[in-house]
């Protein structure tokens, strides 16, 4: 409940913050950021993850090198710059968590239930999902967001997007749009990205997946949408669903033009 | 067997850079898991750099070095194309040793 | 506690063994760590306790030791550091976080042609001072540096 409380405060507030005293902390707190830039952690994911790709795995012991995800079986290079997007094999649109599922099902042979069951890791556990998911983030880095939004299924999923972005629901009647839908809002010291301004949304949606400080690992979009559901109190945003990458399509109409920093740093 | 590191080795002036990732938990003993039991304390104790034959940093750590530590540090009397070799050793007796050629500046 | 002290115990034996066989040439050089781990330094509990067991009877504060780290920490999981010298014939370098549990985070020896500067990332418990401790010619000097540490919020 103290959360609520917390969240309540800042949101009702939504005050331009003139203090001085923010102001400095503010600055303080890119400081730090800045000083933690020179060696992130995600690094290390972006390396196991290249390894796993390459690695034969699964029941079929063959490796993802031949994983089709948009750009063609193989290509990596730039492909993440082009997700979410219809794909003609499942007839679905598809995220890069997603579609490493299918690979992982289709080319190595694991089970559905096998290949999804670890996608977000905790101390000891670490997740091939994270990993992989690095790596691939990380072969478009420098390039720009250019999700095709142009087949029938890419639009209808930004559709549904929309209508779930701003749905309010749940036992304290939260949408998506009641954190991310004003400029200048923060949970404490974290700033809320205003989702549909495209400024903002080229500079977030384009960092993950991104080490988090705080969890002492990288976590993906996929991560960051489940923890927004569960803070929201709504149910369970079940991994790779058709509404996570709803979601995620409905950002990237915003975000497309922006340059992938990926795998980013976050507190 | 612990994830490789992420060495950058390259020259600044007539100095080496050295930036060292490491791919750790180091658990303080401190943390209590999902159930409430105590994590035991999981933590790298001992680093040691060297280049030709030469030790050039070596370092204790107790438990409140951060996860996935890093470390940057310079040294005269490399060469691009030389050999830098970073090892660790943590207090399960756990090791590891890779190594990096010195990039030019 | 009661675990965590055997944890500690059983580790300090551990590298014990290894600095033994080190010491009876049982292993090669470049095998073996130089030194071992500074057991009793590490389960210190005060900045003064530290210093003594890092084999100091006093220090001074000394200017010519700069320690780079944000006044404020976004969370205390993280908290990047920078100490350089400028004291001639620098030896060591070790990091302490007075309001730890444990004071002595790190202990960098700095051989000869190695720059008196290390860059590393730190634990803190809470808001505390960060001290730098120099071994410079066999002499001791610190310099300090407070960290506020924010907890953050729940979203990122």
């Amino acid at each position: 409940m103290a959360f609520h409380r917390v969240l309540a405060a800042v949101l009702a507030a939504g005050l331009p913050c003139v203090c001085l005293a923010q102001q400095d902390t503010q600055k303080e707190v890119e400081r730090y950021r800045e000083l933690l830039a020179e060696g992130n952690p995600a690094d290390l994911f972006e390396a196991r993850g290249e390894e796993l790709w390459k690695a034969p795995r699964g029941p079929k012991q063959v490796s993802l090198e031949r994983c089709d995800l948009g750009l063609g079986a193989g290509v990596v290079k730039g492909a993440y710059a082009q997700l979410p997007r219809w794909f003609p094999d499942t007839d679905r649109v598809q995220d890069l968590e997603s579609r490493l599922l299918t690979c992982m099902v289709g080319l190595q042979g694991f089970r559905p239930e096998d290949a999804a069951k670890n996608p977000f890791s905790a101390p000891g556990r670490p997740s091939d999902l994270e990993a992989l998911a690095s790596f691939v983030a990380g072969q478009s880095r420098g390039m720009t967001l250019a999700a095709p939004l142009r087949h029938p299924k890419e639009i209808e999923a930004f559709q549904i997007g929309e209508q779930l972005f701003y749905r309010r629901a749940g036992p304290h009647d939260f949408a998506c749009v009641s954190c991310h839908g004003e400029n200048g809002k923060r949970i404490r010291l974290q700033e809320l990205p205003r989702l549909t301004d495209p400024a903002e949304a080229r500079r977030i949606f384009t960092s993950w997946p991104a080490y988090r400080v705080s969890q002492g690992s990288v976590r993906t979009m996929q991560h960051r949408l489940f923890d927004c559901y569960w803070q929201m109190r709504h149910p369970q945003l079940d991994y790779a669903s058709e509404a996570s990458i709803a979601l995620e399509v409905f950002m990237a109409k915003y975000a497309n033009g922006g340059e992938i920093r990926a795998p980013g740093l976050k507190r | 067997m612990a994830d490789p590191m992420r060495i950058r080795a390259s020259m600044a002036g007539d100095k080496v850079e050295v930036r060292v990732l490491m791919s750790h938990e180091m658990e303080t003993g401190q943390r209590k898991d999902a159930s409430g039991a105590v994590v035991p304390a999981h933590f790298i104790q001992n680093v040691t750099v060297t280049h030709a034959g030469r030790t050039v940093l070596s370092a204790q750590w107790g438990t409140s070095i951060s996860k996935n530590p890093f470390v940057h540090f310079r040294f005269k009397g490399g060469k691009p194309g030389e050999k830098v070799s970073i090892s660790w050793v943590d207090n399960r007796g756990e090791r590891r040793t890779d190594e990096v050629v010195i990039g030019g500046g | 506690m009661d675990i965590r002290r055997r944890g500690i115990l059983k580790a300090g034996g551990g590298s014990g063994v290894l600095a033994l066989a080190a010491a009876a040439g049982l292993l090669r050089p470049g095998e073996a760590f130089a030194q071992q781990w500074n057991k009793a330094a590490f389960e210190t509990r005060s900045v003064a306790d530290t210093l003594k067991a890092l084999g100091g009877s006093g220090s001074s504060e000394s200017a010519q030791i700069q320690i780079t780290a944000p006044d404020i920490a976004e969370n205390g999981a993280v908290v990047p550091i920078t100490v350089e010298s400028a004291i001639p014939r620098t030896q060591m370098i070790a990091i302490l976080i007075e309001k730890n549990p444990n004071t002595l985070s790190a202990n960098f020896e700095i051989p000869d042609g190695t720059d008196p500067f290390v860059t590393t990332r730190v634990k803190m418990a809470e808001t505390s001072n960060i001290y730098a401790v120099v071994k410079a010619d066999g002499r001791y000097f610190h310099a300090a540096k407070e960290v506020k540490v924010t907890l953050g919020g729940c979203g990122g």
